[in-house]
């Protein structure tokens, strides 16, 4: 059987990778510890620094469907709970708790002083290591703290620095993605001494707007505010910036990947592209802790199945399948194949092709959508009744022929847009056709013309 | 949400299994966006009668058989539900559909209140046809008001559909037998559309027909909805198709204690929908198959009736109402009154796409074309008709 247990930075125990994100899960320490009763590895409390008063409402969210929270929104700030509190709790919780990692997450005004104090505060109080929140974009910006710092890289060096100077434990960076270049301040974190970076935080946003009263969500009394996205709909983004910082060479820090993780599917992504940890928020506000048993369970069942004892195993694995376009074969060519004995005749592979693509699927005797569609019009149909109509109606649901699509596989680009819209799983499938052609980039080409 | 499961199909077999052809994908993505009153026209847009197709469609066989879901193992998109929302919401909601004004010189009759008619006049209304509705009936309708089942369709209902069609600027001329008429309607009217439906249900040419407690199943449903009537304690309905199976469960919503069906061939043979079977079946209906009516006994009012079986046997079911549902007749003798319609079989002969007759100034749609369908039938037909007469008096006509 698989084994989960984790060593982040070379420091940070925990028996496994799935840590609660700094935020409202892990607000106090009886929800940290029903979380650990439940099976998450670690916690990342809820930012502590000098308490400040939150707004109601804070959270908004972006449904797709009837699929509830795709994406969330919240304006929330860091801890409202008094700092001797929260640190108690700590306390207790590691006490109680001696081989889960509790990492405390920081954030204090812009002073040498301010941070120093934090720093020892929360070690003595028994934390496993500190993250210090650069990250944060609403509200606690506004007062030069959270993704002020994490959006200039000189301040985020300088404010690394100043924590190195006290701290014990292994330090993160957690890194804001609103910013053009996450390597930079990866860097300057790296250059500041930080032992690992956590990434990525929320995303600037604005959720929506409720069209009967023109008040963007989340509604503050009539007004809104700019918050932080975070939820299953960032997760591409944040695979992008945890992959960004994962090679580059003059960063070289471990990290814990947050974004968009719902359940042991995207927490394999991310370990795929060197993360050693993952940290998750939006699941657990939406589904409970309950949730990592499936976690553990289908990771460990994935890794059986692959043959990985362990998360080194496979940590990093996908990392050198992402290279730059330029270092793409162009001689690859695939085309779309559609099985007749399992398409359901919903064409809308067809109109996708026609409209959003290459023009290269077609229905026989048809020259354009519009000609099918317009045959279709004209067609007299009446309700089936066996009495006046003199045969049994036909109970069969067979996909009628002349609905089924043909590709043009010399036209076909290979593009994928028809795989991507059928529904029917394995109806469309993409395979291989030989070119004749060796592997070729398009660097090598330009090389091989001059 | 049921509107977002609808995959959207391109030129989606439900819109053309609708008679009507109503752009299914397109009204059910707008109630999903939430535009209920665009997701309304675009089913009016198609049929007129959307509201009553949307309770009495047998969707089955047709959007709901055609849905591509049955071939992914899924439950077809309940089409149906969904356009009934889209119809209730617009029923609440001041309802209204854009006309032309009324710049046509030339003038149609529609004879007949029922849904070929009301689908063919408002098809006129928006191509600035003046259309007059004539009906023998004093309420309007026809078989949408009179006929269908009252659990599938309230007369309230099909009054609102004529009242959008009266708000196109339609005129309704109620209570004339246009039968007698026909030669001033000839007079008057640039061109007429017979939506004249099926006549009276068959005889059965069996003694005791005329006993008092012996009454056509069409006369029971349309007494049942729009008006008081009297149910037998036992009945028993005579065939075995959808308007038997109305009457047995009408008289069954007006309390009668046993009711049964008697069927002269099997449960296979059976022409109802499936649906209204186990809704009979449900009802506590008995059902006798293979069994033949030979005479009703009573002194006064219907006692009994006298049945056979096959094998000869003969037995008796008492009861004090006996309702046939065996099919309607045929216009015949109206019909001849219009020259040069040609008739066959009973049912009058058009061309389908445009609904003309043999005499080009008659158009004709609905049951007395088809020998008797759905609504959504009747309301293509109309709705077809309505263009070609449109098409044919500019064409024609100037």
């Amino acid at each position: 059987m698989a084994d989960l247990s984790t060593l982040f930075a070379g420091r940070i125990r925990c028996p496994n990778p799935f840590w609660l994100a700094s935020g409202p899960p892990a607000n106090c320490g009886d929800q940290v510890m029903r979380a650990f009763d439940a099976g998450w590895g670690g916690a990342v409390w809820k930012t502590l620094g000098e308490p400040i008063v939150n707004v109601s409402s804070r959270y908004s969210s972006v449904d797709l469907n009837g699929q509830r929270m795709m994406g969330l929104n919240n304006i929330e700030l860091i801890t409202d709970r008094p700092l001797d509190v929260n640190l108690r709790e700590i306390g207790e919780v590691k006490k109680r708790y001696p081989h889960h990692a509790v990492i405390a997450s920081l954030m204090v005004e812009s002073r040498r002083e301010a941070w120093h104090e934090i720093v020892r505060r929360s070690e003595d109080a028994g934390a496993d290591g500190l993250e210090l929140n650069f990250g944060c974009p609403h509200g606690m910006s506004e007062r030069g703290m959270g993704s002020a710092v994490g959006q200039v890289p000189e301040y985020c060096a300088m404010i690394t620095e100043w924590v190195k100077e006290v701290a014990r434990t292994p330090v993160l960076v957690k890194l804001t993605p609103n910013i053009t270049d996450i390597r930079r301040v990866a860097r300057a974190a790296r250059k500041g001494g930080a032992d690992g970076l956590s990434a990525i935080n929320t995303i600037n946003s604005i959720t929506g707007i409720d069209l009967d009263t023109f008040i963007p969500r989340p509604n503050v009394d009539g007004l809104s505010a700019h918050g932080g996205y975070c939820g299953p709909a960032v997760k591409p983004i944040a695979l992008h910036m945890v992959q960004q910082i994962a090679v580059d060479p003059e960063v070289g820090l471990p990290v814990s990947g947050i974004g968009g993780i719902s359940g042991w599917r995207e927490a394999a992504e991310f370990l795929l592209l060197g993360c050693q940890s993952v940290q998750l928020c939006t699941a657990p506000m939406h589904w409970g802790f309950r949730i990592v048993e499936d976690m553990i369970d289908g990771l460990k069942n994935w890794m059986d199945e692959k043959g990985f004892r362990t998360v080194e195993d496979f940590r990093g694995l996908s990392l050198p399948r992402i290279q730059d376009w330029k270092d793409l074969n162009l001689n690859y060519k695939i085309v779309a194949r559609i099985d007749p004995d399992t398409c359901i005749g919903c064409d809308l592979c067809y109109i996708a092709c026609w409209d959003g693509a290459h023009q290269c699927i077609h229905i026989d005797g048809h020259a354009s959508p519009e000609s099918f569609a317009e045959a279709s019009r004209r067609r007299i149909a009446t309700t089936p009744i066996p009495k006046l109509d003199g045969v049994a109606e036909n109970g069969s649901h067979k996909t009628p022929p002349e609905r089924i699509p043909c590709v043009d596989e010399d036209e076909c680009v290979g593009c994928n847009l028809c795989w991507l819209v059928c529904p029917v799983e394995d109806c469309i499938s993409m395979e291989r056709v030989e070119t004749g052609l060796p592997a070729q980039s398009w660097e090598q080409r330009m090389e091989s013309k001059c | 949400m049921e509107a977002s499961r609808c995959l959207f199909c391109f030129d989606a077999p439900c819109t053309a299994a609708c008679p009507t052809h109503i752009d299914v994908p397109r009204f059910i993505k707008k109630i999903a966006t939430g535009n209920l009153r665009g997701s309304a026209l675009t089913i009016l847009d198609s049929n007129l009668l959307g509201l009553s197709c949307s309770r009495v469609c047998p969707v089955d066989v047709l959007c709901e058989g055609a849905c591509v879901m049955h071939r992914y193992n899924k439950q077809p998109i309940e089409i149906g539900r969904l356009q009934r929302a889209a119809m209730d919401w617009f029923y609440a909601h001041n309802p209204s559909l854009p006309v032309a004004p009324e710049n046509r010189a030339k003038r149609v009759a529609c004879i007949g209140a029922g849904p070929a008619s009301l689908a063919c006049a408002a098809e006129l209304r928006r191509r600035g046809y003046p259309a007059v509705i004539f009906d023998r009936n004093p309420l309007p309708g026809g078989l949408n008001t009179y006929g269908i089942a009252e659990y599938k369709l309230r007369p309230p209902d099909s009054l609102k559909e004529v009242e959008l069609v009266r708000s196109m600027g339609v005129e309704f001329r109620l209570g004339v037998e246009a039968f007698a008429k026909i030669e001033a309607i000839e007079c008057e009217f640039d061109a007429i559309f017979l939506g004249i439906g099926l006549g009276p249900t068959h005889r059965l040419g069996i003694p005791g027909e005329d006993l008092p407690g012996f009454i056509d199943a069409l006369r029971f449903i349309a007494d049942y909805k729009t008006s008081s009537i009297p149910v037998g304690r036992r009945v028993v309905v005579i065939g075995a198709g959808n308007t038997a199976i109305d009457a047995a469960t009408a008289a069954k919503r007006l309390g009668a204690q046993e009711i049964h069906i008697v069927y002269r061939r099997g449960e296979a043979e059976m022409p109802a929908f499936e649906y209204e079977y186990e809704i009979a079946k449900l009802d506590g209906i008995v059902f006798h198959w293979w069994t033949q009516v030979k005479r009703i006994h009573g002194s006064e009012s219907v006692e009994s009736i006298e049945c056979a079986r096959p094998d000869g046997t003969i037995f008796n079911l008492a009861c004090d109402m006996v309702i046939p549902a065996i099919g309607q007749s045929r216009l015949v003798d109206f019909l001849a009154r219009c020259r040069g319609v040609e008739v066959r079989e009973g049912r009058v002969v058009i061309n389908r796409e445009t609904g003309q007759t043999e005499n080009r100034k008659y158009f004709a749609g609905g049951d007395c074309v088809n020998g008797g369908r759905e609504v959504v039938d009747a309301a293509a037909d109309g709705k077809r008709a309505g263009i070609g007469i449109a098409q044919w008096l500019e064409a024609d006509h100037g």
